[in-house]
């Protein structure tokens, strides 16, 4: 480093951080705007100057599992369907149903293709191609009962993200980082990771599933990439050194304080802060990303290595994040889009992702971490109980998901779905459920946490109601 | 008033979230605007316009029926229940009820109480009622003087006129979206004429860049972009529709032509291709080539798609709540919603899949070859015909020959022969296909058979052959390189449209709906015939629509202002914002209407008046009262469009091409952004040439991954209607200015030009820059940073001329040989620095 003088200027001025003013947003927002004591907290505030509720989690890591799982071949064991393999899928299950590709074919039932086994204490049974993630399940709650409304993979990931089928809604790290704010130093709130399976089955991901939607742009996910520059345009061009950048970026400090001064434009002083804040990134991110620094038990526990951009570099990333104070990470996992070769496909994706998961969980809670990080486990729907081929097509009525940490009670499994595996029946819970049982812990009560938009009071779960749920916390 | 009691108002009034910067203390009760929007966005969730969700069976949005409750005794506050409600701290009696996270402040419950006081008078919403146009005296503009009237009343004032340069800038940025040249800026100020501004405005609103400009917030709002949107977001061919709404513009179109030619292009009695490619607005939604999508569903989505889209276009209104429920603030109900997708029930179109190539759009000289083509491919297809009889013939001689041989008659079969193990497969399957019955065959085996012997068997009529062969090609390759444009077509069988009962598209018990305007607006005589489009489209224009008008005269307030008079862009319903100056937008509307919908005569109006031309800057009292301008007693300083941002930079280094239209181009783009999508999965390849330096407005916009450049700066994917764009201040701005090639070669070619066509002391260069990119001269504080900068990276490149050609490396654009390396790259970095200035991305 050098003795230049924005090298040593980590203080930075967090009111102007705030950005643009608060046009567009709720009274609340513009309370914390004017309200100094929030806007000198350590990091950048969020909107929410005071939580109605005891925060449990304080950052969320999301495990988006994309492509949708299938449910039979990981967290809900059905004998009786393996059982009734080949057989017709009962007219009393799927009558005038909503299927994708299988909607008016013939309906057969299709067993699960691997065997399940009980882990820990709780003696949860899943798929014995696990068994990492069963040597944590005392610390996972298992919720075989969900439900979501889309069926396809593009508007079921909307769904899943903003609440809402329809483009132009924020995600909900956006959501969660515009009402908490964001701990980190010189890092974004709201952090999205992708990793690629090996299956082949790698559905495309949309931007706007980090989107901010309607809330302003500086919520926005942001995605670290494994290749090139991490974060889009990090990078310094070619022939240019840190110093220089330095250089350069002090320069257009200075001729911007100098036009602040004659202008008086508020503005400027936030455009001063980010190009420090650019300039802080250049070099808070690169060294975030190398984790050539952990010790080689933890590379061990994860199974991964440097840079080689899997899930578990992933998981592991999400971990440092979490140390820096990041809001909300999103990981992708993509590869799950089973329509055939259900069998081979899930084990697969077993060895790129179990022993992460298992390696997350337990690395967070060797560091303290796990009682206040929430870990979501979830893909954008299910899948059938009835074969398309030697595959199960997308299905929305029931579906698997899990979560640790955060203030949520371990080794439980809650809800449950019919013998066949075919539609939630106990406990059934949809996603505007799991947002406001997430936003719950996070300590924003779910009804309030509003903005106006066309007209609404828009909330991250929707209009027509959720439920916290309440039986799976501490 | 004093400037303290307006800081105290609005104060006041951003706290309860109501919007019109008014004192209301000494002031009788305005319903529309001090009422309405308390009812509306407290009361009538439960106890407004939707029927199914009424509590206690009390509406509040109906003066008779509050009354009639006593829930609004008039002038008798202290029995109306409401009142009593309000007040009222016991969580059971308490309205809104505390579950509802709904909370009046008590300037909000005053004002309920003076109101029914008062007389508790109703009033039509304000936005559904026609717009009456103020009187204004012969000679002066009616935006001054309706600005100037509340101005009065406020106890503020105009600002002073911003300077010649300020005001040049500002008109380049607002009217044709690029900077003037120094010399330009010089012609201006030493122009002493007393029209030397009006001038100055004629000659913009000429020029053909105007067109590109306005184009901008236009295709934001109908969602223009190049891919399709849901999950592969494949291409579609649409951007002859971005040239026609430039042209539209360019051609100043009047409003309502541009709005039928776009709604019902195809139905015109004067329909050309013209008003076709305008037809593509029809097309420009979201759909989806997914595996598994439901046919259902997607017409569905398309038919909300298309409300919505009206909606936010033509009448600004949000309708989309009405898909599942009566809206619960506006009157839109949901028949109203179907029966408006209704009118787009005949549009041609697949509802899964690919989107069809489009209709071909050709300049006369294109069709005249293309006719040409399809001649000679007539001709020689007759020449060929003339013999298929004896091809078919010698064909079905040699089919019988087979037969009767076997495989034998295949040379490639033959023992001995040299023929690849493909070319032997080929025709191992020929024989078996020849073998089987023709009537045993399907079309695709029968081409097999036919393609095999004409190419390999038969000897006879070659030349035909070859020649129908190439005419094929050549009419193929040309019509490839021609335009095509998704548009619209009628289909006499339109779709059946049902109202889908809480949107759900597998209920099929819904009303079949016919195509009907909102039962709440005012209604043309029709005769009870079937509505068309053009219907829509007619009644979207007409003088009886109060919405039209004033919707997109608020959008254009908010090009020259910063914000529009009322806030909210998209939504002039009850959950929107009363406009600030409710007779100027009513004003600006009736000037619109009464023009004959001439949108350059409106931003002529809108840029002579003395509130465009004010200074922006503030004084700390007014910035502190008015944060957000909302009274134009200054003008507003803000960062460009993302665009701008681009061009700005490519202008004044001198790459910009500006040439207008054609096929969207690509710039430089971070290797891999595209990762994420699939099916197929697809590489980008960054443009060269000149179509690497065109104008921002021309990029390839993909919906899922807009380029990463352009969303760092607000612009929207177009995935939905954008009304409005964000305009945030992030570090990603920072890291874009600073990084993305397009930027460093900008710099490095604007170097380029100071070392090659500016002075040559290091002073009059840093002068002669400062006037290419801010036509300003640099201060002497200026001065002297930019010297201690220079000399710093002088230093270094002089040492390590290899990072000087690193850095003189970036972009596509040729490297001047002729000058130093080190002293192009030491002054790269000026030019960068200047680049990133806020001044410089800011229109002031």
């Amino acid at each position: 480093m050098n003795n230049h003088p924005m090298m040593n200027n980590t203080a930075m001025n967090r009111r102007t951080l705030l950005g643009r003013s608060a046009q567009g947003l709720g009274a609340v927002a513009l309370a914390s705007l004017l309200d100094p004591q929030v806007s000198d907290a350590a990091g950048t505030p969020g909107v929410l100057t005071s939580l109605p509720l005891p925060q449990k989690a304080k950052r969320v890591i999301w495990l988006t599992m994309a492509g949708g799982p299938s449910q039979l071949e990981t967290f809900d064991p059905k004998p009786k369907l393996a059982e009734m393999n080949g057989q017709p899928m009962p007219e009393s299950f799927t009558k005038g149903q909503q299927l994708a590709q299988l909607q008016g074919r013939p309906l057969t039932c299709f067993g699960p293709q691997h065997s399940f086994e009980k882990y820990g204490e709780s003696q949860i049974e899943i798929c014995s191609l696990f068994p990492h993630l069963g040597s944590v399940i005392d610390d996972v709650c298992l919720i075989r009962s969900m439900t979501t409304e889309a069926i396809n993979h593009d508007p079921a990931h909307m769904f899943m993200n903003t609440g809402s089928q329809i483009a132009g809604r924020p995600s909900m790290g956006a959501w969660v980082t515009y009402g908490l704010g964001n701990e980190a130093e010189n890092l974004p709130g709201f952090v999205v990771l992708t990793s690629l399976g090996r299956g082949g089955q790698n559905q495309p991901i949309a931007a706007r599933q980090w989107s901010s939607g309607f809330l302003p742009s500086r919520f926005q996910g942001v995605q670290l990439r494994s290749k090139g520059d991490p974060v889009l345009y990090l990078g310094t061009p070619a022939g240019i050194s840190r110093d220089q950048q330095g250089l350069d970026v002090d320069a257009i400090g200075q001729l911007n304080r100098m036009q602040e001064g004659l202008t008086h434009d508020p503005e400027i002083a936030t455009r001063i802060a980010q190009y420090e804040m650019a300039f802080q990134m250049q070099a808070s991110i690169p060294e975030l990303m190398d984790i050539q620094g952990e010790s080689a038990e933890t590379l061990e526990l994860y199974g991964c290595q440097p840079g080689d951009g899997s899930f578990a570099a992933n998981c592991l990333l999400a971990r440092r994040l979490a140390e820096r104070g990041v809001r909300f990470m999103q990981l992708y996992h993509k590869d799950w889009d089973h329509h055939g070769g259900v069998k081979e496909g899930v084990a697969l994706k077993a060895q790129e992702i179990d022993r992460a998961c298992m390696a997350l969980i337990t690395d967070l809670k060797q560091r303290g971490m796990l009682d206040d990080t929430l870990v979501v486990w979830a893909g954008e729907f299910g899948r059938t109980p009835m074969s398309q081929g030697s595959g199960r097509d997308h299905h929305n009525k029931a579906m698997s998901v899990w979560l640790a940490g955060g203030g949520v009670r371990g080794g439980m499994v809650y809800g449950a779905s019919d013998e066949l595996g075919y539609a939630a029946v106990e406990d059934v819970c949809t996603v505007h459920d799991l947002h406001a049982t997430m936003l719950h812990q996070l300590g924003i009560q779910h009804e309030a946490f509003s903005i106006k938009f066309q007209g609404l009071d828009a909330k991250l779960t929707g209009v027509e109601g959720a439920s916290v749920l309440s039986k799976i916390l501490m | 008033m004093t400037m303290r009691r307006l800081f105290l108002v609005v104060l006041g009034c951003a706290a309860a979230s109501v919007s019109a910067a008014e004192p209301i203390a000494e002031k009788t009760i305005d319903f529309n605007r001090d009422v309405q929007p308390i009812l509306s966005n407290n009361c009538f969730f439960c106890h407004g316009p939707d029927a199914n969700h009424r509590e206690a069976d009390l509406r509040l949005d109906v003066r008779d029926e509050a009354v009639g409750g006593e829930a609004i005794v008039p002038g008798k506050p202290e029995v109306s229940h409401l009142v009593n409600r309000i007040m009222s701290t016991d969580p059971d009696e308490q309205m809104p009820p505390p579950e509802s996270n709904k909370h009046l402040t008590d300037r909000e419950k005053q004002i309920l109480k003076q109101w029914i006081a008062e007389g508790a008078e109703y009033q039509e919403h304000w936005s559904y009622v026609a717009p009456v146009k103020a009187e204004i005296p012969a000679g002066q503009n009616g935006v001054d003087v309706l600005i100037q009237q509340r101005h009065k009343s406020l106890g503020l004032e105009f600002s002073p006129q911003a300077d010649r340069r300020v005001l040049i800038r500002r008109l380049y940025s607002d009217l044709l979206g690029l900077p003037p040249t120094p010399e330009e800026v010089q012609a201006f100020v030493d122009d002493q004429s007393p029209d030397a501004y009006a001038k100055l405005v004629e000659r913009l609103l000429a020029s053909p860049h105007y067109g590109e400009r306005m184009a901008i917030g236009w295709l934001d709002v109908v969602r223009y972009a190049d891919t399709i949107g849901y999950h592969s977001d494949t291409p579609r061919n649409v951007w002859p529709y971005r040239d026609w709404v430039i042209r539209s513009f360019n051609e100043n179109k009047p409003f309502d032509r541009f709005t039928l030619e776009q709604i019902a292009g195809d139905l015109l009695p004067d329909a050309d291709q013209e008003t076709k490619v305008g037809s593509a607005f029809n097309r420009l939604l979201l759909s989806t080539e997914e595996g598994g999508a439901q046919a259902k569903d997607y017409e569905s989505r398309m038919l909300t798609d298309r409300v919505r889209a009206i909606g936010t276009v033509w009448l600004g209104q949000t309708t989309g709540c009405a898909q599942c429920h009566d809206h619960k603030f506006d009157p839109i109900s949901t028949r109203d919603f179907y029966a408006l997708g209704a009118f787009f029930a005949d549009i041609q179109e697949p509802i899964l899949g690919r989107r069809e190539d489009g209709m071909l759009v050709t300049t006369p000289e294109e069709q005249a070859k293309l006719a040409a083509l399809d001649a000679t491919l007539a001709e020689t297809r007759g020449k060929f015909n003339a013999i298929l009889p004896q091809l078919q013939a010698a064909q079905n001689q040699w089919e019988e020959d087979v037969v009767r041989a076997g495989t034998a008659i295949f040379e490639e079969l033959a023992e001995g022969s040299q023929a690849s193990a493909g070319d032997k497969k080929t025709a191992e399957q020929i024989f078996a296909l020849v073998k089987k019955a023709d009537k045993d065959r399907n079309s695709r085996e029968r081409d097999q058979i036919q393609s095999y012997f004409r190419s390999k068997v038969c000897s006879q009529h070659k030349e035909e052959q070859a020649a129908l062969a190439k005419a094929e090609q050549e009419r193929k390759a040309y019509y490839d390189t021609l335009a095509k444009c998704l548009v619209s077509i009628s289909s006499s069988n339109p779709r059946t449209v049902r109202i889908l009962p809480r949107g759900n598209w597998m209920d099929e018990s819904g009303e079949v709906m016919q195509p009907a305007l909102p039962h709440y607006l005012p209604q043309p005589e029709t005769d009870g015939r079937k509505l068309t489009r053009l219907d829509l489209a007619q009644w979207l224009v007409s003088r009886e629509n109060p919405l039209t008008a004033r919707t997109v005269m608020n959008r254009l307030w908010k090009q020259f202002f910063g914000i529009g008079l009322s806030k909210v862009l998209d939504d002039l319903g009850a959950q929107g914002e009363p406009p600030v100056n409710g007779p100027l937008l009513d004003w600006l509307a009736c000037e619109f209407m009464d023009s004959g919908w001439d949108f350059k005569h409106m931003v002529r109006t809108i840029v002579m008046s003395q509130a465009y031309q004010q200074s922006s800057i503030a004084s700390a009292e007014l910035l502190a009262a008015d944060p957000q301008n909302r009274e134009c007693a200054r003008q507003s300083a803000f960062r460009v469009d993302a665009e701008l941002v681009r061009d700005n930079a490519l202008a004044v280094s001198g790459l910009l091409v500006n040439r207008i239209g054609g096929p969207s181009v690509k710039p430089y783009q971070p290797e891999g952004y595209w990762e994420n999508l699939n099916f197929p999965v697809r590489t980008y390849v960054a443009d060269s040439g000149e179509n690497q330096y065109r104008r921002g407005l021309y990029t390839w916009w993909q919906r899922s991954f807009l380029h990463p450049s352009m969303l760092a700066f607000d612009a929207p994917s177009r995935e939905e209607c954008a009304a409005e764009r964000n305009r945030s201040n992030i570090p990603q701005q920072a890291l874009v200015l600073l990084n993305d090639p397009t930027y460093v070669e900008s710099a490095r070619a604007l170097a380029t030009r100071i070392l090659n066509e500016g002075p040559a002391a290091t002073p009059e260069r840093i002068q002669w820059v400062w006037n290419q990119v801010l036509q300003r001269n640099a201060r002497p504080e200026e001065v002297q940073i930019v010297e201690q900068l220079l000399t710093q990276h002088a230093k270094t490149y002089q040492q390590a001329p290899e990072s000087a050609a690193a850095l003189l490396g970036v972009g596509g654009a040729p490297v001047d040989e002729q000058l130093d390396k080190a002293e192009l790259a030491t002054w790269t970095h000026v030019a960068r620095v200047l680049l990133n200035l806020h001044e410089t991305v800011t229109r002031s």
